[in-house]
This record gives structure tokens, sequence and C-alpha cells, in this order.
């Protein structure tokens, strides 16, 4: 029964989506309100429906209905309970309808709020999320329809990928997913803008804070991916540039490029261009990840199967380029500027560079996710494309972009004085260099190492020069300190929002470099009594122990950890065995610090227990890129907040 | 002029989608080298054990050439347990795996060995003259070598159980 009332409400939200977008666009076209005003209907009835399909998603997987291909696929009888409800985005069916659904929640916040703001916008843009969302309803429907039928029905499931029986795996797909459909709303905007020829800030101003949030997420996304990878796969790294990490990492990049590209748009007038092309290609790497992921063109972790999912996502990305690009060079004489950049020293010029090398990393990862695809094409030879070749082209890029933070904020519009630089920079400067001299001094040889702490100090400093500079004029109102600096921050909160995130990007900067500098790692195989030492730490093994698990069998090794000065603690990192897989996958165990974690995955063992391999890492500030995530979620917050200058 | 030339930013995605739906049609596997057939080219190197191993000393035997690197990420992980796999079955029948470790630094090499136990002979080519030779674009790339040291296949990609099986026994059923 579910299986066919699922088919059909989606079949229904379908039909809707495509009637919604006609109309929208008809009611912008002939300036009719009742077209528009069965379209905002029609959103809000897909919405409903596809919230009825989520759910019964939902329902099947707790009820273990196997008579649904994908509930037999992605869930057994011994799933616990809150991974049956996770379990329903394991897999690429049910991702689609996550997918959806979120779309469909940010059309209706979309017509709930906007449809009385930006009249000549609006319908466009309704038009254009209705036929992104008739798109994800028509794959759902067609390609990889969640609610298909298996027959004969199976006594039990398969279950679902071990890997992602993790909080981390919970919520990592939820945030990136809501980034990406969140940059539906800004490229909607900017096709409506195209389409109406009123490319001026409207549609900027409008999307502004939609593009903070989809950035947010996609950025939240990314580090839960991190952390996921971090505590659960077990190599104890947190970034492999693997082909479907580099496919959320680039509309980041040039999602980023885009939330400060913008900002000289409305002082300046300039680059209305570059942004609306920012916007479709952010937009359009959205489609592209989801692409690479379930197409299987490229080898990836990530890439599980090989559909024919792949070929429709191609087709609409093609689509999608095509006609944003046509209306982009059809727009083109409007699009032109009608500023000019004054002076290479200016605060433009360091925007102009920081989208320059944002949009540069997009390219080179793009570049080399792609280049195993374009050797097979042009020399007929399949290679792979490693994480030397990211780092280096990427490292240098990265760098320039700190120090571009720094810049950006601080360095006058049009035109720089030297005054203005002196008074801005001399001091961050010199925090800088003489942080340099320090770290050299205190041993640290690395030079990219100390180039890259450096370099964080020096914006730290400028971003603490112009708080304190601030609250001083503040001050001089008579306002006592704290809150001079509450005011400032609430009464300017996008570039204080602004600062905070950078903050983050800072301390997330410094996790990694001390991470990829100073972490340091052994295996060995260890007899029970005996011991391993790395980094002032000891490893004694105790012994091993196994246990039955509801869906999986558990070997836990049991090892005291010592560094002589605190109290002993005992680690239990294990290897679980599913039996739907056929390598067993490691359960970490790890002691979190600010300084170190130390980090132990249990490999091989002997089968009466009088020894095991173990790896033991000590990762060295690791902690600092969750912290990190954290300080810029306080800032993404910030940033959206409503503007309260006018109002005081 | 400036007219017409705008309308080749909608065109520029053109190759992109080009090369990704190429994707789709592709089976890079089955991709035919010039070497085949010829005479493979003779090296000498120093294992990872500090053996001196070269193709002459190997005359008369099966040789799989497996060029790799540590950072080949995920095919040469994929191949790992299948070579070594393939070794351990077929080394009393006169074949020879023997791995070549290209663009990496020993310690990583050491350590991706002992993670996937590889017990067959390992050597990394230092100077790069041996990849060179064989024309090895990317990691990880097999040749097979009959007994009279022809190289008799190449593949491109990962090794799988069926690529190993298939290609050993129709070397091992020539005569020597």
């Amino acid at each position: 029964m579910t299986p066919e009332l699922g088919q059909g409400v989606l079949l229904v939200a379908l039909g809707l989506a495509l009637y919604g977008g006609a109309a929208a666009a008809a009611g912008g076209r002939l300036g009719r309100p009742a077209l528009l005003e069965s379209a905002q209907h029609a959103a809000l009835g897909v919405f409903g429906l596809l919230t009825l399909a989520f759910a019964l998603l939902v329902y099947a997987f707790l009820t273990f209905d196997f008579s649904i291909r994908y509930v037999a696929g992605n869930t057994n009888l011994g799933t616990p309970f809150y991974y049956r409800i996770t379990g329903v985005w394991g897999a690429l069916e049910g991702s689609i309808v996550l997918w959806g659904w979120m779309l469909a929640l940010y059309t209706l916040i979309l017509v709930l709020r906007q449809r009385e703001r930006a009249r000549e916008l609006y319908p466009w843009a309704l038009a254009v999320m209705l036929g992104v969302l008739a798109f994800f309803l028509f794959i759902m429907t067609l390609a990889a329809p969640p609610f298909a039928r298996l027959t004969p029905v199976p006594a039990d499931g398969r279950g679902l990928n071990p890997l992602l029986e993790d909080t981390g795996m919970i919520t990592h797909p939820v945030a990136l997913y809501l980034g990406f459909t969140g940059f539906t709303v800004p490229f909607a905007f900017a096709v409506a803008a195209l389409v109406t020829g009123r490319l001026g800030d409207a549609w900027i101003a409008l999307t502004r804070r939609w593009t903070i949030v989809a950035w947010y997420f996609l950025s939240l996304g990314l580090l839960i991916g991190g952390w996921w990878s971090y505590h659960v796969l077990g190599w104890g790294g947190y970034w492999a540039w693997d082909p479907v990490e580099n496919a959320a990492f680039m509309p980041w990049l040039t999602g980023t490029a885009f939330l400060h590209s913008v900002m000289i748009q409305e002082r300046r007038r300039m680059l209305k261009l570059w942004n609306v092309a920012l916007v479709v290609l952010t937009f359009a790497l959205t489609l592209f990840g989801t692409f690479l992921t379930r197409s299987g063109v490229i080898a990836s972790v990530h890439a599980f199967s090989q559909g024919t999912v792949g070929m429709f996502f191609l087709a609409f990305l093609a689509l999608v380029l095509l006609v944003s690009l046509g209306l982009l060079a059809w727009r083109w004489d409007a699009l032109r500027s009608q500023g000019q950049l004054d002076s290479v020293v200016s605060r433009e010029s360091a925007f102009l560079l920081n989208n320059v090398l944002l949009v540069a990393a997009a390219f080179t990862v793009f570049f080399g996710t792609v280049f195993p695809l374009l050797s097979e094409a042009l020399r007929g030879v399949k290679v792979s494309v490693g994480a030397p070749f990211f780092n280096q082209v990427n490292v240098p890029l990265f760098l320039g972009l700190i120090f571009l933070m720094g810049v950006g904020p601080l360095i006058a519009w049009r035109r720089a004085s030297p005054d203005n630089l002196r008074r801005n920079f001399l001091a961050p400067v010199a925090v800088g260099v003489v942080a340099a001299a320090l770290f050299f001094a205190l041993g640290v040889r690395s030079a990219l190492a100390a180039l890259s702490l450096a370099l964080t100090l020096f914006v730290a400093a400028t971003i603490a020069l112009d708080v304190v500079r601030a609250t001083r004029a503040r001050r001089r109102n008579g306002e006592g300190v704290l809150r001079a600096l509450g005011t400032l921050v609430t009464r300017h909160n996008r570039r204080y929002g602004g600062f905070v995130v950078h903050l983050g990007i800072l301390v997330i900067a410094l996790g990694v470099t001390g991470s990829q500098a100073w972490s340091v790692q052994t295996e060995t195989t260890l007899r029970v009594g005996e011991a391993a030492e790395l980094a002032g730490y000891r490893i004694r093994f105790d012994g091993l122990a196994a246990r039955e698990e509801s869906n999986h069998f558990k070997v836990v090794g049991r090892f005291t950890v010592s560094n002589g000065t605190s109290r002993p603690g005992i680690m239990q990192p294990s290897k679980k065995f599913y039996p739907q897989e056929q390598t067993p996958i490691a359960g970490v165990d790890y002691w979190i610090g600010l300084k170190e974690d130390v980090y132990l995955v249990l490999g091989d063992f002997a089968r009466d227990g009088s020894q095991a391999t173990i790896k033991v890492q000590v990762n060295r500030l690791v902690t600092w890129i969750w912290i990190g995530g954290a300080v810029l979620t306080l800032g993404a917050l910030l940033a959206v907040m409503p503007e309260r200058r006018r109002a005081a | 002029m400036r007219r017409a030339l705008r309308w080749l930013l909608p065109l520029s995605a053109v190759p992109v989608i080009v090369l990704l739906a190429y994707g789709f049609r592709t089976n890079p596997r089955d991709v035919p080298s010039p070497l085949v057939g010829r005479p493979a080219a003779p090296f000498a190197l120093t294992t990872f054990a500090g053996e001196p191993v070269s193709l002459e000393s190997l005359r008369g035997k099966v040789v799989v050439l497996n060029f790799w690197a540590s950072w080949c990420y995920p095919a040469c992980y994929e191949e790992a347990p299948v070579l070594e796999r393939g070794w351990q079955s077929t080394r009393d029948r006169g074949v020879v795996v023997l791995g070549v470790d290209i663009q990496d630094t020993a310690e990583k090499a050491r350590k991706f060995m002992e993670d996937f136990r590889i017990t067959f002979p390992n050597a990394p080519d230092t100077t790069g003259k041996v990849s060179i030779d064989y024309g090895v674009y990317g990691v990880p790339e097999t040749f097979f070598i009959d007994r009279r040291g022809v190289i008799r296949a190449k593949h491109v990609g990962a090794v799988t159980e069926e690529v190993f099986r298939t290609n050993v026994e129709r070397l091992l059923a020539d005569p020597a």
C-alpha cells in the first residue's frame, strides 16, 4: 500500500510543480496576479506533498516495510531506531527526497517572506524554484523512485552502510543539502534579474541573507564531513581531496567569492556580470557535485551507484548552464560596469584579488577532479590525481586568501592613502613579523607552518585593531566597554558578523596548520602486557574482548594510556564486523584535547587475543578546527540578524 | 564583433558537458598500448627489503609488473589485496608480482605495504627511469610480461581478480 501511495503523492507533486512553475512565469510575464496566486498555492501544495512523501518513507523505515526496495536495501531488523530514521537519507533515492523536501521548504519560505517585496523579480524567482523542484521530483518519480517495490518481499533487509551509523552522518548530509539547496534561491533571483532586466542591486539585497544561510550550512556540512571522516574512517585525517569532497568544496569557494564580490556591486556598481556569473556557477557546481556522487564517472569513495540518475543530472546541468549563460550573454550590455577601479591599492582591488584567488582555487580543484576524465578522453589513459597536487596548488592560494582577509576589511575604498595604510596595517604587520620570528626562535622549523601562523596572527591583529578603535570611539560618548562593544556588534552586525566568521576561519586555519605540521603516528604489533610509546604517551595492550551487538559483532581492544603526568586512562578501540560487509569497520577511540588528540585504531589481532596491531596517532591542534566551526556559526548568526542600525 | 563574441560564454559550457557525458561512454580499462607485443625494457632496482631485482633475473617467469604509489587512492588501495592474493596463489607456478613504487616517499610506501601486508617484492623507482621506460602516465598501471620478457598486456586502473587471473593464466598456458 505505502509504495503506491508514495509514488502517487510524488507524481501529483511533480504535476503541481510543473504547473506552478509555468503559472508563476506566465504571471510574471503577463502581470496577472491571479496566475501568481495560483502558482503560490501550487508551491504550498508541493511542500505539503513532499512532506507527506518524506513521512511515508520514514514510516516505511520504522515499520521495516521490506516490500520497498529502498527500505530493504538500507535497513535490517537489527538497525537501531534512530538509524532507521536517518537511514532514510543513507543512499541515493532517499537523499533526493530529502533534497527535494528542503528545496520545497526554501520555496515555501520564499513565498511567505518575499511575495510582498520585489514584485517584479519574485514571480520569476518562484518559477525557477519550482522548475528546479520539478526536476528533482522527476528524478524521484522516474530515475530513482524511493518507493519502488521489491518482490518477493524479503524476510530481512540488507542493512545500512555501517559507516553511516554515526551522528556525524545523520547531520552531515542535512547540513550539506541545506547548503546546496540554499544556493538555489540566489540563483533563482539572478535568473529573475536577467529575465526582467532589473539588474541593479535589488536581487542582491534580497538574496544577501539567503546566501549567508546557504553558505553557512555548506560550511557546516563540510566541517561535519571532516569530523565524521576523522572519527569514523580511522585514518586520522579530516580531508582527503576525494572527488566528492571536492564537489562540495567548489561551490563553497565560488559561494564565498560571491559573498564578497556583492559588496563591491553594492558600493561601487561594479562587477554586475561577474556576480551573476558567480551565482550561476555556484548553483551549477552544486548540481555537478550531485552528478559526481551519483554517476560513477569519476572514482571516489563516495560514488556508490552507476544508475541512470547521472545522465539526468548531466542533462539538467547542461540546461541550467546553457539557459542562464545564454541569458547572461543576452543582457551583456546592461551588465557592463558603471564604476571603475580607481587604484590598485584599494578595498575594491583587495576584494577583486580575493575573488580571483577563490575562483582560481575552485578551478584548480575542478581541474584536478575531472583531470582523470580529461586524460581518459584525450589520451585514453585513466590516472589518479592525488592530494599532493591539490595541496601544492591550493596551499599558496589559501595563504594569499588569509592575507587578504586581513587587508580587505580595513583598507580604504577607491584609493588607500599611505596614511590609511600606515594607520591600519603597521601594527598588524609588526605582529605578524614578530610572531614569525618568535615561532622560529621557539623551534618551528617548517617555513610553511611559520608563515601560516604569522599570517593568521596578522589577520587577528587587524580585527583586534578595528574592534578596539571602534569601541574606543563609542566610549567617548560615555558608554562602558561592554556596552560599546555590544552596540557596535549588533548595529553593524553585518561587518562584525563577517569579522567573527573570519576569526572562525583563522581558528580553522590554525588547526589545519598544526595538524599538518606536527602530527605524529606509529603502528606496531603488541603482545598482551607490552607497550608502545609515542610523543610522551605510553600505550599498554591489556587484552581483547568480543561481544555481539544488535547488528554486528564487535572486537574491543583494551589499552592503558599514560603520559607520565596525569592518571593513566583506558582506551578501547574496536573492530566491527557487519554480516553485510566484507571488510570490518574500525571503531576509533580517541582523547580529544586542545593541544593534541590521542587517536587509537585497532588493526589485526590474533584470534586467541594474545596480540594486536595498533595504530597510534598524536594529532596536534585538530580540535581547533571544530572550535573554529563553532566561532563561524556565531559569526554567521550575527551576520544574518536583521540590521538594527536604522532603528537605533 | 563584440555582439557575436558574447555568445561564446554559453558555448564555453559545451566542452565541459561533452567531457562529462563522455564519462558515461568509456571503459578506460581497454586501452591499447603501443608497448604490448614488444620486449619489456630492462631494469635493475633495489627492493625496499634491500634485495637487487632486475627483469633479466626474472626471465623464464611470468612477471606482473605493477606501478603504484601510496597516495593513489582509491585505485591502488583496491588492487593491493588483489595483487597480494594473486601472488600467493600463483607464485608456486612461476609467477612473480613485482611492485614499482613511483613518486613517493619511502616511509609512506612502507606504511602502505604494511597496511596491506604486501609480501611480494616491491622497489622504489628512485630515479623515475623505469616508469619513463614503461610510459607510465598515472598510477596504477600494470604490465603482464611473458616468460620470454615480452609485454603481453597492459592494464590501467585497479587490477581486479578477473584481470589478474585471465592475464596470468593466459601467459602461464604459453609454452616457455
